[in-house]
C-alpha cells in the first residue's frame, strides 16, 4: 500500500520587488532580469490573493496589457499563454518576452501605461504547513475536498506542478500509486483546467469529480 | 461567553479560523508587541483594537503599545504625514529634534518590552525611531506603513529613509504606495471589522430612525458618499453627478457625510463651496458628524440605494470597503485602492467625471435587479478578501516568513 495523503495548507506572503514598468519595453527589460519567481507569481499568485473572482484575464500581464497600456491585441496574446505547457518558468519568460518584442517590432509607438498605471513586479514566499488530516483511503477525498481551504487547493492541485517531477498535482501522484485502479480518475484530474478557474470552482470540480468516481461503480 | 473568534467564525466560516490557528500554532510561544502613537481615533488604532486581542486568542502574546509626545511632536508627525503623501511643505529643524528626542524618551519606557519582544511592529512614521535606541533588540521589526508613499516630498523622505530602511522588513498596503527599500517589502491590503460600529449588521429600526433624524424620504431613492469635505474627494462633482442624474430621477437624495468643524482651512473653503452649489435644493443633505458617529454612518451606508466614492486621488478607500460589506454598489473614483475593490458590473462602477457618475447612477437606480445583484456580489468579495480576518491571516504569515529569511519556501510541520 502506498504512503497516506496528509493535506496541507499554504499562504502567500506578497512582496514588492520595487521593479517597475511604464511602457511596454520598460516590461521586456524587467522581463530578462526578474527573478522566475515573480513570473510564476504573476501567472498564478492572482488566485490567492484580493481579486474579484470572475476576473477577465488570467495573468497579470495579460490585464496590463489591456488595462494599462490599452493594447488588446497584445493582452489577447498573452491571455493565451499557458503556463501548464511550460515545465520550466524559465521556458514561459522566453516565450513571453518573444509575443512582447514581436509587438515592439509591429507598433509605430510604444505603448505606455499612465503614471499610476505601471505594472509592479511582485513575488511571494509561501508559507506550507500541515492541517494534521490525513487520508489512508482514496475514497475518503469525497469528504475530504469539499472540506479543504482554498488555501489545500492552490497547494495540493497548482503549487504541486512545480513540486511534482511531471508536472501532476498531489492527488493524481498519489492515486497514481494507489493502483490501476484509478487510472481513470487520473486522466480525469489531469483534464481539469486549473488556470482559468478560481480556486473555488475548482474545489467544487474536484468535490464532483471524486464524489462521481467513487459514488459509481469505481467504488 | 463568545469570543472574538468565535463571532467571525460566524461571519467568515470556521474553516477561515480555523486556517488562523493553524497558523498560529507555528508561533506559539512567541512575543509580538505593536507600536502606535493613539489609542484611539483613526484607522490605524481601530485595526490594532481587533487584531490584537485576536492575536492574544490565537495564542500568541501579543500587547500594543502607544507613544505619546508633546504639541510639537505631533505638530512634526503631522508634517510627516502630509509631506510623504506630496505635500511639499519642509518640517523644521527644531520640530525634527522634538521628535528625535521624543522617540529617545519612549525607547527608555518601552526598552525591556521592546527589546525582548520576537517581532515588533511599528506603526507609520510617529515611533519609526524607536528601532535606532534598541540595539540589544533580540527580535525581528517591522515598519507598517499606513501612507501611500508613491509621491512623497523628497527632502522630508530623505530625511525618515535611513530611520526606516534599518528595518527587517516592511509593510505597504498597496504596491502602488511602494519607495524601494534596502529589505523585503510586503504588500498587505487594509481591511475592516465586520463588528465594529461602523460595519455591525443594524436594525432597520435603527436605520428608520436616522432618516427621520435627518429628513431622509424612505419611498425616494437616495445616494451618498461618507467622506470628509477635501478636493481630492471630489465632493463638488459629486453634486454635478447628482444634479446630471436627477433630470432623469427626479426623486433622487443625495446625502453628503463628514466630519464636523475642522482646523483645514482648505477644507472649509471646499464646504463653502459645495454649499454654495447646493442652494436650493431640498434634497440634498450636507451632514456634520462628530469622529464618533459611526453607527450613523453604518445607517446611512444601509439606508443609501447606491455609495459613491468619486475621489480623483484616494489611498485604499476604506470607506468603498465599508460599503460593499452592506451590499452596496458603489461608483467610485477610477483611482487608488479603489480600482482593487471596484469591478465594473461585478461591484460596481469605475468613474472618471462627473458624467460618468450620472450615468451609472442612473444606471443602478432603473435597474434594480442590477443593483442588487451588483451589491450582494459586493458583499461577498469583500467577505472572501478585506475582512480583519483575511488581515490577521497574512500577518500570522508574514511573521512565520520572518522566522526563516531568505527562504522562498518555507515548509512548517
Amino acid at each position: 500500500m502506498t504512503e497516506s495523503f496528509r493535506i496541507k495548507d499554504c499562504a502567500l506572503a506578497e512582496i514588492a520587488t520595487g521593479s517597475r514598468a511604464q511602457n511596454l519595453r520598460e516590461l521586456r527589460d524587467n522581463l530578462e532580469h526578474i527573478d522566475t519567481d515573480s513570473i510564476y507569481y504573476h501567472f498564478w499568485g492572482a488566485l490567492l490573493r484580493p481579486r474579484f473572482i470572475n476576473r477577465e484575464f488570467n495573468n497579470d500581464f495579460a490585464e496590463w496589457a489591456r488595462r494599462g497600456l490599452r493594447d488588446y491585441r497584445l493582452s489577447e496574446r498573452i491571455a493565451v499563454l499557458d503556463p501548464t505547457a511550460y515545465p520550466e518558468t524559465e521556458q514561459l519568460r522566453r516565450e513571453l518576452i518573444e509575443l512582447i518584442e514581436e509587438r515592439l517590432e509591429e507598433s509605430e509607438h510604444v505603448p505606455w501605461a499612465r503614471k499610476d498605471e505601471q505594472f509592479h513586479f511582485r513575488r511571494s514566499k509561501i508559507v506550507v504547513f500541515d492541517t494534521g488530516i490525513e487520508l489512508s483511503r482514496p475514497e475518503q477525498l469525497v469528504e475530504a475536498v469539499p472540506a479543504m481551504s482554498l488555501g489545500s487547493v492552490f497547494y495540493h492541485f497548482i503549487d504541486a506542478r512545480r513540486r511534482e517531477p511531471r508536472g501532476q498535482n498531489d492527488f493524481q501522484a498519489w492515486l497514481g500509486g494507489c493502483g490501476e485502479a484509478y487510472h481513470g480518475l487520473c486522466l480525469q484530474l489531469g483534464s481539469i483546467d486549473p488556470f482559468f478557474q478560481s480556486l473555488p470552482e475548482l474545489r467544487r470540480q474536484l468535490s464532483d469529480g471524486f464524489r462521481n468516481w467513487f459514488g459509481s461503480a469505481h467504488s | 461567553m463568545t469570543t472574538l473568534l468565535q463571532s467571525y467564525a460566524e461571519i467568515v466560516g470556521a474553516d477561515v479560523i480555523e486556517q488562523l490557528h493553524q497558523l498560529a500554532r507555528q508561533l506559539a510561544g512567541r512575543r509580538v508587541v505593536h507600536v502606535n502613537s493613539t489609542r484611539v481615533g483613526g484607522g490605524v488604532a481601530e485595526i490594532l483594537a481587533k487584531l490584537v486581542p485576536v492575536t492574544n486568542e490565537l495564542g500568541i502574546e501579543c500587547d500594543w503599545e502607544v507613544i505619546s509626545g508633546s504639541p510639537d511632536f505631533y505638530h512634526c508627525t503631522k508634517g510627516f504625514h502630509n509631506a510623504l503623501q506630496g505635500n511639499a511643505t519642509p518640517i523644521p529643524e527644531r520640530l525634527l529634534r522634538v521628535w528625535e528626542e521624543t522617540n529617545a524618551y519612549c525607547a527608555d519606557q518601552l526598552r525591556e518590552k521592546l527589546e525582548s519582544a520576537d517581532i515588533v511592529f511599528i506603526h507609520d512614521p510617529q515611533p519609526a525611531a524607536l528601532l535606532r535606541h534598541m540595539p540589544q533588540r533580540r527580535g525581528r521589526w517591522i515598519w507598517r506603513c499606513h501612507i501611500d508613499l508613491s509621491h512623497p516630498f523628497r527632502p522630508v523622505w530623505r530625511y525618515l529613509r535611513p530611520f526606516v530602511s534599518q528595518y527587517d522588513a516592511s509593510i505597504f498596503s498597496l504596491a502602488d504606495f511602494v519607495q524601494r527599500m534596502p529589505h523585503d517589502v510586503y504588500l498587505i491590503p487594509p481591511s475592516i471589522d465586520p463588528l465594529s460600529e461602523k460595519n455591525i449588521e443594524l436594525d432597520q429600526s435603527e436605520i428608520d430612525e436616522v432618516r427621520v433624524r435627518f429628513g431622509i424620504d424612505p419611498d425616494r431613492p437616495m445616494i451618498c458618499q461618507i467622506s470628509r469635505f477635501d478636493r481630492f474627494k471630489d465632493p463638488l462633482g459629486v453634486v454635478q453627478a447628482y444634479k446630471l442624474a436627477k433630470k432623469f430621477a427626479p426623486g433622487l437624495q443625495l446625502v453628503m457625510a463628514g466630519g464636523e468643524a475642522t482646523d483645514d482651512p482648505e477644507g472649509e473653503a471646499v464646504l463653502r463651496e459645495v454649499r454654495e452649489a447646493c442652494e436650493g435644493d431640498p434634497d440634498i443633505h450636507i451632514l456634520l458628524l462628530p469622529a464618533d458617529a459611526h453607527r450613523t454612518i453604518n445607517a446611512l451606508q444601509r439606508a443609501a440605494d447606491l455609495v459613491l466614492q468619486k475621489s480623483t486621488r484616494e489611498g485604499f478607500g476604506l470607506t468603498v470597503t465599508e460599503a460593499m460589506w452592506k451590499g452596496k454598489p458603489v461608483i467610485g473614483g477610477d483611482v487608488g485602492g479603489i480600482r482593487l475593490q471596484v469591478v465594473n458590473h461585478q461591484t460596481g462602477f469605475l468613474v472618471n467625471t462627473p458624467e460618468g457618475a450620472a450615468l451609472r447612477i442612473r444606471y443602478l437606480i432603473f435597474n434594480g435587479g442590477e443593483r442588487r445583484r451588483i451589491g450582494a456580489q459586493a458583499r461577498e468579495f469583500v467577505r472572501e478578501n478585506f475582512l480583519l480576518t483575511r488581515h490577521m491571516r497574512e500577518y500570522l504569515t508574514l511573521m512565520l516568513a520572518l522566522q526563516h529569511p531568505g527562504q522562498q519556501r518555507i515548509e512548517l510541520g
